[in-house]
């Protein structure tokens, strides 16, 4: 039974490894900002929930029940997405003008673009 | 009267208890003691805090939320493995990244977080903006020749089922 969680567990590192690698070198080579934000964003989910989940097994094999790792990756998953939503504005907010990007379908503008207007259209003079 | 008072002492009572288990979670096992101070902290953060949350989130449907979990556990893992086979085998060249925007039906504040979220933790797409009166969502595509299917996609599996749970 614990060789077999041992097994287990060393197949989730090996999994979690891959995925943060994938990870770390979709952020070197894509091209854009915004598609390099995509990069990370994986790592974070996969790669960290992967390796966490093989240290429970791991854990459990030593006959130790540890179940901490569960809070670590509950709090990446809330916190992951706001610091993602964070670099997504700052880029917004300085690297595209309102006419760059599509029109909201019910609202006037964009949040971040919201009281912009003026300063894009000094920014083209 | 024990009503109001039952209102007072926990003012949120889903935060009391996600408290408890994140206390536990914490101290990393299950002793009475624990279980004790975890109650002591679910039930003074909540009152500490109740001016910051003046009102509670309902939820309709709260059970729906379990299987809402599920299939975005399913979806984070699948996707995962679609993008890593696109960043590490297609082209930058090939490649249509895209901006989606995405028309909301959701109004309460809770489920358009938690859709943001979601649509962040699921790869292949990132929250990047909300319209300024909250009523649409603007997504970036990392490969997206279609953006409507992916706009589809979104509001089909991941929002409807949210306005089940919430509204």
């Amino acid at each position: 039974m614990s060789t077999l969680a041992e097994i287990l567990a060393a197949l989730a590192v090996v999994i979690g490894g891959i995925f943060t690698l994938v990870g770390s070198y979709g952020l070197v080579k894509l091209d854009k900002p915004m598609s390099r934000l995509h990069a990370p964003t994986k790592a974070g989910t996969l790669g960290v929930g992967s390796l966490l989940l093989a240290s429970m097994l791991y854990s459990a094999a030593r006959g130790q029940v540890s179940l901490h790792e569960l809070l670590i990756m509950a709090f990446l998953f809330v916190t992951a997405p706001v610091s993602a939503h964070f670099i997504a504005k700052v880029h917004i907010h300085r690297d595209h003008t309102a006419q760059e990007l599509p029109v909201p379908p019910e609202d006037n503008v964009w949040a971040t673009k919201n009281g912009m207007a003026d300063q894009d259209d000094k920014d083209k003079a | 009267m024990s009503q109001r008072l039952m209102r007072w002492l926990f003012p949120h009572p889903l935060l009391t208890f996600i408290l408890v288990i994140v206390w536990c979670l914490l101290i990393n096992g299950l002793s009475l003691g624990t279980v004790v101070f975890g109650l002591i902290l679910g039930i003074a953060v909540p009152i500490l805090t109740a001016a910051y949350w003046p009102n509670r989130p309902v939820l309709s449907k709260p059970a729906h939320l379990g299987a809402y979990a599920l299939i975005v556990m399913r979806d984070i893992v699948v996707a995962n493995v679609e993008v890593a086979m696109i960043v590490l085998f297609k082209r930058n060249s090939d490649m249509q990244p895209n901006w989606v925007s995405i028309p909301l039906d959701l109004r309460t504040p809770e489920a358009i977080a938690i859709l943001a979220g979601t649509i962040t933790l699921t790869p292949g797409t990132v929250s990047a903006d909300l319209s300024d009166q909250g009523h649409a969502l603007l997504v970036h595509s990392l490969d997206a020749p279609d953006p409507a299917a992916v706009r589809d996609e979104i509001k089909q599996r991941y929002e409807n089922r949210l306005k089940e749970i919430f509204e």
